[in-house]
């Protein structure tokens, strides 16, 4: 009888077949990594706003259908204009992190006075993601860019096949489909009017929509906002909620008012 | 587009999962259809190009976003659009921009469009087995200062033309273009070349036409006009829904 209770190993228990240990070598001797990812990051979301970019994530990473990591955080700054956050794979965006960070040293060191602003970090990025990509092997991650700088703001995204886009509001994961058009009604055409106060808001209620609706997020999030005093990121802190009966709840089902 | 059956070979690293596994891993697909229309129109003393701005993640019925140019004025005066996957696209324009940029050292002058356009023909055809997933137009003047649209296939086959459009609108634009520039489905009508304005206008109705019907296109056109005088860029609200 075989010794094999691991369920990371044993593909009757992992129902995802994603075990590096099965991962097969296939044509040409070519190794493959991650071709699907393992620990999962769901949710992101970023807006423009009057003083610069607010993004926000939940603080899960997701092992399948299991909560695995309750207090992995999402956002991460890189120099002191610009904050990134992802979705997808864990451990490919520790390394994209440390990728990162030797990036920023490195061109501190030169010593130039040149900083890398956030649409150069954008485009380092998005070529690391592209390059990846054409060699089969990606990193499986979902990029949010944001970044303010010489009174520029800045908000981007950048995913595993190397697509990039620009836009006022973002959103990654199943927050495209319920997060997004209320991120949109609320930015769009007002990028230079939305205050700090509307845009935390904003980003809390579609993190309560997100955390009713979508499995995959818990009710534990963070925000990162990226203004002309250089990056904040907060500590997670929760949403009110309501997970009372619905006939006394105000605004449920059929019910107008 | 199914775009397996695009792809010249088998992507030779589909995952051969252990057939115990069950069920199969996602597998990674290098490509995304980020659609959206481009359209080109040459004329005697001009060539007119346009694109929408929308991008898309194609197949899933999301919005990206509603500015994103898919056209771009090129140092030697040409202008270059594309539209399919939005990562190839970028990826080609950065090789265009520095080959234009080593020839101009090399040679001391701008390359001229009907070199660009065999330029673009060879980059594409350098992955002709892993191909950039782009659908490319290039518009300009040519030595004599006619103008000129080049259409390709995304492995490097190309051909000028009068008039073409491409993309996910492509379908419908290109019809009316074979009516109303090619005048191929007329009969007993005066073959009087076109103006630049007359050119224009054409090329907005087939945008705001196309964004009736298509989803993927629409939020905004950009309608590139090049001439002797240099490349001129005008934008117009497409619908947004």
């Amino acid at each position: 009888m075989e010794w094999n209770f691991d369920p990371f190993s044993n593909n009757s228990f992992n129902h995802y077949g994603n075990n590096p240990i099965n991962a097969s070598h296939s044509a040409g001797g070519i190794i493959q990594r991650t071709q699907s990812p393992k620990v999962w990051g769901g949710t992101t979301l970023g807006v423009v706003y009057q003083d610069g970019v607010m993004l926000a994530a939940d603080t899960l990473g997701s092992w399948g259908q299991l909560a695995r990591y309750r207090k992995e955080e999402r956002l991460y700054p890189v120099g002191n204009f610009t904050a990134i956050a992802y979705a997808g794979d864990m451990s490919d965006f520790q390394y994209t992190k440390h990728m990162l960070d030797s990036l920023m040293i490195k061109e501190y060191y030169i010593n130039d006075d040149h900083v890398l602003s956030t649409p150069h970090v954008y485009e380092y990025l998005s070529r690391v993601m592209y390059h990846r990509r054409t060699k089969m092997d990606p990193l499986w991650n979902t990029f949010i860019v944001g970044g303010y700088n010489n009174g520029e703001r800045f908000l981007g995204y950048v995913d595993l096949l190397g697509t990039t886009y620009q836009s006022s509001a973002i959103s990654t994961g199943l927050g495209a489909y319920y997060a997004q058009p209320i991120l949109r009604k609320a930015v769009e055409g007002r990028e230079g009017l939305l205050t700090e106060a509307e845009a935390i808001e904003l980003l809390n209620s579609c993190m309560r929509v997100l955390f009713y609706r979508d499995c995959k997020v818990i009710n534990s999030i963070q925000r990162a906002k990226v203004t002309a005093a250089g990056v904040e990121i907060t500590e997670p802190y929760s949403v009110s909620s309501e997970w009372g009966f619905g006939e006394g709840v105000r605004g449920f089902g059929s019910q107008k008012q | 587009m199914d775009m397996n059956s695009f792809l010249p070979i088998q992507v030779p690293w589909t995952p051969q999962t252990a057939t115990s596994a069950p069920k199969q891993a996602p597998s990674f697909f290098p490509y995304a259809d980020n659609a959206g229309t481009v359209a080109a129109i040459s004329g005697t003393d001009f060539a007119v190009l346009a694109a929408d701005t929308r991008q898309s993640a194609g197949g899933n019925y999301l919005i990206n976003t509603r500015y994103q140019p898919k056209m771009f004025k090129l140092s030697n005066g040409s202008v270059f659009g594309t539209s399919g996957f939005y990562g190839d696209a970028t990826t080609f324009l950065n090789r265009i921009n520095q080959r234009l940029e080593w020839y101009r050292h090399a040679h001391d002058k701008e390359m001229s469009t009907p070199a660009l356009a065999q330029l673009i023909s060879i980059l594409l055809y350098s992955r002709r087995f892993f191909p950039y997933y782009v659908r490319v137009l290039l518009g300009g003047l040519d030595l004599e200062g006619r103008g000129v649209v080049y259409g390709y296939d995304s492995i490097g086959s190309y051909e000028a033309c009068l008039s073409r459009a491409v993309g996910s609108g492509g379908k419908m634009i290109q019809p009316f273009l074979d009516n109303q520039i090619e005048r191929k489905t007329q009969t007993g009508i005066l073959r009087a070349p076109l103006t630049l304005d007359k050119t224009k206008t054409i090329m907005r109705d087939a945008f705001t036409s196309a964004a009736e019907r298509d989803i993927y296109t629409g939020d905004y056109v950009e309608i590139f006009t090049i001439t002797a005088q240099g490349v001129n860029v005008e934008k117009f609200d497409l619908r947004k829904d």
